[in-house]
Parts: C-alpha cells; sequence; structure tokens
C-alpha cells in the first residue's frame, strides 16, 4: 500500500507549517520591489551609474558574475513550500535556462537572468512570499538555521521563530546597510550543529540557563574567506527578550569600528581580532546598557503568533517501527542503502527526515532543473505535508515522511534522478561554482568536483568509507567551505596553471576546526588520486567505528601528510 | 551644494566655515569640530553649527549641544554607513538639533538617513544635477512600511501589529 493509493484520505498537506507572510510582511516586500524596479529602470535609462547602483542590486540579491547577471533568491532559515517551490521552477523556466543552483547558505541562485526581467522575477516571488532581500552586498544577510528545525530528535528549540525574527529585524535595517561587509548569521536549537554557527559572524545556539529559562549562547567573529576563524564565545547565555537589542549593539560596534581601508579585513572575525574579544565585549555590552531598549521590548503575544506559524503538522500516531519499511528494506537492496544513507530519525514515532541528494554522480553539486524542482514539489505535497528544505550542503529535506512511505517516495525520487544515496558521504560534495561561472575563480571547481564524485561512483564502497565531507573553493574566498572540509580542496593559479592545495581536518560543527594544509598544490588530474590515497591510509588505519576527521584526530595531522608523501614519491606529485 | 529636506530642494541658510575664514558678525554658521571651543563663546552667531568626521565620538560633542543647532555629519563615500550610527547617537545623546548628512549620497538612501535621524542631506551640485529634486521626492515616499521604529511612517511593523492598526 502506499500513499498513491486512491483509497488513503488525502494528505493535510495545506496548513504550511512555515511562516506565511500577513499583511504587514507582504506589503513591505511589494514596496521593496517597487523601490527596485525604479532602481532598474534609472539604471537602465543610464540616470545610476554602476557605481551607484551596486550596492542596491546587491541588496536585491542581484550579483555580476563572469558571463552575466546571477539573481540570488533568499530562503530564510531553509524552509519552504512546495508552491513555493514550484514558482522557484516556474521562474527557472520562463526567466533562466531551466534549472537552478542551490547554495550553501540556503539561497538559489539564477545564473542567467536578464537585468531588465529582474524586478518581474522578484514580483513572482513575492506571489508565493519569497524574496531576494539582503542575499548579497554588505548587510545583515539571509539568515541560516539548522535544516533539521523542528523535526530533529536532539533539538532544544526550533531555531526557525528566531531567524524569522531576525529577518525581519533586519531587512532594510536603515543603520546597518551599509555595514563594512557583509554579515552572516546562522540559528541552532538543538545538540548537534548543522547551520555551522561557528564559521558565521554571528552564531547563536538556544540553551536552557540553570534556572530552565530558554535563552542564547552567542558566537561571534567566525568566517571562512582568506583568513579563517572559528567564532568565539561572546555572551554565555543572553535571555531571549534581549536578542534583538543585543544584536543591535554587536552591530552597532561593527558599523562603527569594523575596518574600511581594506576589504579583505573588514569583516567582524578581524575586529575581534584585532581588538580583543574583551574589549568587544565591553563595548557591546557597554552599547547594550546605553541603548533605548523600548522599540525591541519583549512581545510575549508576537512570539506566540511567529512560533504559531511553525506548529507542526498533524502527524498520525503510528508504531516508531514501520514494518512496511523492513519488508522493502529487505527485498530492495538499493532502496535498503537510501534508508541507511539519506534517512534521519525524526522525534516523532514512524516518521523519517529524508535527505534528497543534489550530488548525482559526475553532476555539479546543488544543482537541479525545473522539473526535478517540480517533483520535489510533488514528493513533499504526497508524502511530507508540503514542507521541504534546504540544507548547507545543497542538498533538499523533506522533513516528515511516513516511514510506510519511504518506499513509494523513493521509487518517485528515482524516476526524477533524485534518488543518488550518498547524503554525507565522499561523493556529497561542496563546491561553489568556480571559473565557470565565477568572476573571482582562480580555478575550476565542479569539474574538480565531478572527477572526484566519477572516481568513487561506487555507492557500495562509499558506504564503506562512510561519512567523509570533501569541499572545493575556486579562489581564497573559500565560498565552498573548503577550510572546514574533512577534506578540504583550494583551486588556485600558479603560472597559468591551475593548482589544488589539499587541507585536511576541518569541522564545521560544535567541535569547529579549520583544516590543515596537507602539502604544496597539485595539479587537477592529481586531485582524485591524492583523495584515494588518503582514503586509502584511512582505511588501513581506522578503527571501528571511526570516520575520517576522528582518526585524523587520532593520528595527527603528520601521520597523513607523511603518507601521502610516501604516495608522492612513487608520482602522485604531492 | 543643494540641500534637501522632505524630498525637496531647499536654500541653505547655513554657511561653512573653512578653517582659515574667520568668524562673521553675524549669521548661521558651521564650524569644523576644531574651532567650536572658541565659536561656543562668540555671542555674535545666530546659530552655530559643526562640521565633524563619521568617526567623531558622540560624547565629545555632548558638552556642545546647548549652543549647537546643526551637526553635519561627513559621509566619505556613499557606501560608509558609519554617519548612520553616529546620528542615532547623537540623538541618543540628546541633541535636537538639525542633523544633517553631507556627501554623495543617492535618493536611494534617503529613507536609511531619515530612519538614523537625519533632517537634511547636502550634496554636490553636480550630484544634485544628476539626480534631481523628483528623485529625492520619489525615494522619500519610497516605502511606507518598515520593521524599524522612524524610518517610514513612524511606528514599525511590530508596533503596528501590536496595535492592530494600518
Ligand atoms: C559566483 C559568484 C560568487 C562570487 C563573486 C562570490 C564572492 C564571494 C567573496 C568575495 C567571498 C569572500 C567574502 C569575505 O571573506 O569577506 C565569498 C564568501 C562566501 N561565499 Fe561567495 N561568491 C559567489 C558565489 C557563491 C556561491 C554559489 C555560494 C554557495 C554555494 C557562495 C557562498 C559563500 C560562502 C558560504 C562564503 C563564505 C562566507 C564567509 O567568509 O564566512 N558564494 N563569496
Ligand atoms: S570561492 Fe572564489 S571562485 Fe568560488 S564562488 Fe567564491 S569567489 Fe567565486
Amino acid at each position: 500500500m502506499t500513499a498513491h493509493d486512491p483509497a488513503l484520505p488525502p494528505r493535510p498537506n495545506s496548513a504550511p507549517t512555515i511562516y506565511a507572510y500577513d499583511e504587514y510582511d507582504r506589503a513591505f516586500v511589494r514596496e521593496r520591489v517597487a523601490e527596485f524596479r525604479g532602481q532598474v529602470e534609472r539604471r537602465l535609462a543610464g540616470a545610476l551609474t554602476e557605481e551607484e547602483f551596486r550596492p542596491f542590486r546587491l541588496m536585491n540579491g542581484l550579483y555580476l558574475q563572469l558571463h552575466a547577471y546571477m539573481l540570488r533568491v533568499a530562503i530564510p532559515y531553509g524552509s519552504l513550500t512546495s508552491r513555493q517551490m514550484r514558482q522557484l521552477a516556474y521562474i527557472a523556466d520562463k526567466w533562466d535556462k531551466g534549472y537552478g543552483h542551490f547554495t550553501t547558505r540556503q539561497n538559489l541562485q539564477y545564473n542567467w537572468p536578464k537585468l531588465v526581467d529582474v524586478p518581474d522575477i522578484l514580483e513572482a516571488l513575492a506571489d508565493v512570499d519569497m524574496h531576494a532581500i539582503q542575499t548579497s552586498g554588505n548587510c545583515i544577510r539571509n539568515v541560516t538555521a539548522d535544516h533539521f528545525a523542528g523535526v530533529a530528535a536532539d533539538e532544544l528549540e526550533d531555531p526557525r521563530p528566531t531567524a524569522e525574527f531576525l529577518r525581519q529585524w533586519s531587512s532594510a535595517h536603515a543603520e546597518f546597510s551599509f555595514l563594512p561587509r557583509k554579515f552572516k548569521i546562522a540559528v541552532s536549537g538543538a545538540e548537534h550543529d548543522r547551520a555551522a554557527i561557528k564559521i558565521h559572524d554571528i552564531g547563536l545556539r538556544i540553551v536552557k540557563n540553570a534556572q530552565g529559562a530558554i535563552g542564547y549562547e552567542v558566537i561571534v567573529g567566525g568566517g571562512l574567506g582568506r583568513t579563517p576563524f572559528v567564532g568565539k564565545l561572546l555572551r554565555e547565555f543572553l535571555p531571549r527578550a534581549d536578542l534583538l537589542a543585543f544584536l543591535e549593539a554587536i552591530l552597532r560596534v561593527y558599523n562603527r569600528f569594523g575596518r574600511r581601508d581594506n576589504k579583505y579585513k573588514a569583516r567582524i572575525k578581524i575586529l575581534v581580532h584585532e581588538t580583543g574579544l574583551d574589549e568587544i565585549r565591553t563595548q557591546v555590552e557597554a552599547e547594550f546598557a546605553a541603548m533605548d531598549r523600548a522599540p525591541f521590548a519583549y512581545d510575549a503575544q508576537e512570539l506566540e503568533r511567529v512560533v504559531a506559524a511553525f506548529a507542526p503538522p498533524a502527524y498520525e500516531s503510528l508504531p516508531a517501527r514501520s514494518d512496511a519499511l523492513e519488508k522493502a528494506k529487505a527485498e530492495n537492496t538499493e532502496f535498503a542503502a537510501f534508508a541507511a544513507v539519506n534517512v534521519a530519525p525524526h522525534k516523532v514515532p514512524g516518521y523519517a527526515i529524508v535527505t534528497v541528494s543534489l550530488k548525482p554522480i559526475g553532476g555539479i553539486p546543488g544543482d537541479a532543473t525545473a522539473a526535478q524542482m517540480r517533483a520535489l514539489a510533488d514528493a513533499a505535497d504526497t508524502y511530507g505535508f508540503g514542507e521541504l528544505r534546504v540544507s548547507h550542503e545543497q542538498n533538499i529535506i523533506l522533513p516528515h515522511v511516513k516511514q510506510d512511505d519511504l518506499f513509494a517516495l523513493w521509487r518517485d525520487l528515482s524516476a526524477a534522478g533524485l534518488a543518488t544515496a550518498n547524503a554525507g558521504l565522499i561523493s556529497d560534495i561542496i563546491s561553489c561554482p568556480g571559473l565557470d561561472y565565477c568572476a573571482l575563480a582562480t580555478a575550476r571547481s565542479i569539474p574538480i568536483a565531478q572527477a572526484i564524485s566519477e572516481r568513487f561512483a561506487d555507492l557500495e564502497r562509499q558506504r564503506l568509507i562512510g561519512k567523509l565531507g570533501i569541499k572545493i573553493s575556486g579562489c581564497i574566498n573559500a565560498c565552498g567551505h573548503h577550510h572546514i572540509g574533512a577534506i578540504g580542496i583550494l583551486g588556485l593559479e600558479k603560472k597559468g596553471v591551475e593548482s589544488y592545495q589539499i587541507t585536511l581536518g576541518g569541522d564545521p560543527t560544535l567541535s569547529a576546526s579549520i583544516g590543515e594544509l596537507l602539502g604544496p598544490g597539485v595539479s587537477a588530474e592529481e586531485v582524485p588520486d591524492v583523495i584515494e590515497s588518503l582514503v586509502q591510509f584511512y582505511l588501513a588505519e581506522r578503527r571501528e567505528g571511526e570516520a575520517f576527521i576522528d582518526t585524523w584526530r587520532r593520528l595527527g595531522h603528520k601521520r597523513f601528510k607523511e603518507s601521502a608523501r610516501r604516495e608522492g614519491e612513487d608520482g602522485s606529485g604531492i | 551644494m543643494a540641500l534637501v529636506s522632505d524630498g525637496a530642494f531647499i536654500a541653505d541658510e547655513w554657511r561653512r566655515l573653512a578653517d582659515e575664514e574667520s568668524l562673521p558678525g553675524s549669521g548661521k554658521v558651521i564650524v569644523s569640530l576644531g574651532r567650536l571651543p572658541a565659536a561656543r563663546e562668540d555671542a555674535r552667531l545666530t546659530a552655530l553649527g559643526v562640521y565633524v568626521a563619521n568617526t567623531t565620538d558622540p560624547k565629545a560633542l555632548a558638552p556642545y549641544f546647548a549652543r549647537l543647532a546643526l551637526i553635519d555629519i561627513a559621509f566619505p563615500a556613499f557606501t560608509d554607513g558609519r554617519g548612520f550610527s553616529l546620528a542615532r547617537l547623537l540623538r541618543r545623546e540628546g541633541f535636537v538639533g538639525e542633523l544633517r548628512a553631507s556627501g554623495r549620497l543617492t535618493p536611494d538612501q534617503y529613507l536609511h538617513a531619515v530612519g538614523g535621524g537625519f533632517d537634511t542631506i547636502e550634496i554636490p551640485d553636480e550630484l544634485a544635477a544628476h539626480h534631481g529634486e523628483a528623485n529625492w521626492a520619489k525615494a522619500r515616499q519610497a516605502r511606507s512600511l518598515s520593521y524599524q521604529r522612524g524610518v517610514a511612517g513612524g511606528a514599525s511593523i511590530l508596533e503596528r501589529r501590536r496595535k492592530g492598526v494600518a
């Protein structure tokens, strides 16, 4: 029996389990679109120079790439409905080349929009309560959160209401729209950090204090780019009611004192590093104490309204174990592999969280065609209360699927080419666009991801290797998060040739660490060989249940380095 | 120089004094921070203003508020947002006179300036020719709603929700 059986009652998928705009949110976004339409018209008429237009197009998500404009659409805290996903597909078909690219910051990028069309695209987004506000530029960026929010078994509190408050507070902020540099905030409400809060300008972790009150641990000054830093603890416990005022205080200190003389030293991580954490803390606390907090007065009713918007869907009460699932796994080994790798435990008995990989073997990480977006929307409607998530690993999540339905879902996904069973495995690679699209790139990155994916195409071998994050950037700006990959790859250019630096030991979670350099760069062709040798060394050395990063931590960087050097002697060229 | 107030170009009654010019016997005069202690004592001036860098410590200006009718904050580049924070801090310190932003600001920043507490914006003539008065008038009305207090139409969206008014 599957969900397609007409005998089954229709799923209660109409009530969205994510924040729906009220009249104010809707009017605000419409006004913002109209304002930007005016700016585009003035730009096209020559009344705005590119220099004048630039910050305003960036704060509306419009980036100038190597070949064309790129439009970055916000998927705040990674949540979206099937209706919104269908609209993203519609936009891809109508104004782009029939696909989109899901990024590491819970955004979707269109690579080929025409400037003159962009206001219409933004209008089409507004039709489904979406926007591209502050997905680029030196302002507070789209706020990200744990993609398992609301369904993870290890969760203290759903981070999305907090993130929605931040979305509203930061939107078109009068004071903080011309910061020294971009500003990224991530929120996590669970024991495990799936939002990489320690590599954000501000990371917020929802915690409970000794008195049982909910508040936030505030981390500041993390970031990647050319000088990576792990964020530092600014405030151990911030009462919930103080959140917006405290963030306002941090941003004011940063806006006033962050460096503006060198854009590579302009992020708050550099201010914290150069000024010292204690001094920054003193300044922030002084500002917080002095400011008028009335505009941020705690409003229990408003909190209730926003929290209610994220109420769980109408789950059925089910046994924890699904016989249908067990039977399907026993009968179909391919499905069993998918269930073992791409399915995570849900906090409600009988349900599961499904990761749909956007990393087909040899494909472009994070790309989805319009047809695939529609297939995902359909799958969400049929099996998952019409809700989807976007993860910073550039995958799509179906957060509430009945275990009984997993097999049927898998068949539907297979038909759409979306059932690659590699979530978290070596071919689940994060990669930036690199030289194929990006004006700043020093090397290709997508083809490297494809080559590694092809090399490890055998999914059974991938499962044997286990959890291993490879992350690739096409230049020092680190959009592909290479610093925090268990294996990180950075594409550089040396005397006109691409050269790839490999780092080991990066970690995006609460145990965050920046990867260490393996040795001199290698050529594009050599990268898969080097990865292969590292993997073989790991397989030979690992202990029972040890992931790559654990073995690396136990043995130390030196051992891995030596192993790679030995390989180098017979020609792999490290 | 052109002066924008409430979405219109208006005549500037103030005279900005270069440091080498001596204080005139009367009128509304804007001086540099360095001359402020001396100018404060000059009772002949009708009104006194000061122009400051966006890195100025707001507390250093507070002792002069009683005599100051205008503070002019320089925007060295239109993308340098420090002036927006300084304006807010000056208001918080209790400055109630005219707050002026001067530099190459564009109409697209008008609401940011208003939200920070600025009353007027002073731009070079050539920029005023490029972005005419109509642009500024339109930009003043670009949005009727804001999530922050004081930016567009006074109350923030949060406050409007609370009151249940549109
Ligand atoms: C294609 C055009 C792109 C350009 C020109 C670009 C440019 C940049 C630059 C200059 C930085 C460094 C900023 C800094 O360190 O201050 C950066 C960082 C970053 N970008 Fe991009 N990017 C592009 C695409 C992307 C894509 C497609 C993604 C997601 C897949 C992405 C995600 C990020 C992330 C996560 C960071 C690191 C944030 C940090 O430093 O903490 N970018 N980008
Ligand atoms: S890491 Fe470099 S090459 Fe890759 S997208 Fe970012 S700026 Fe472009």
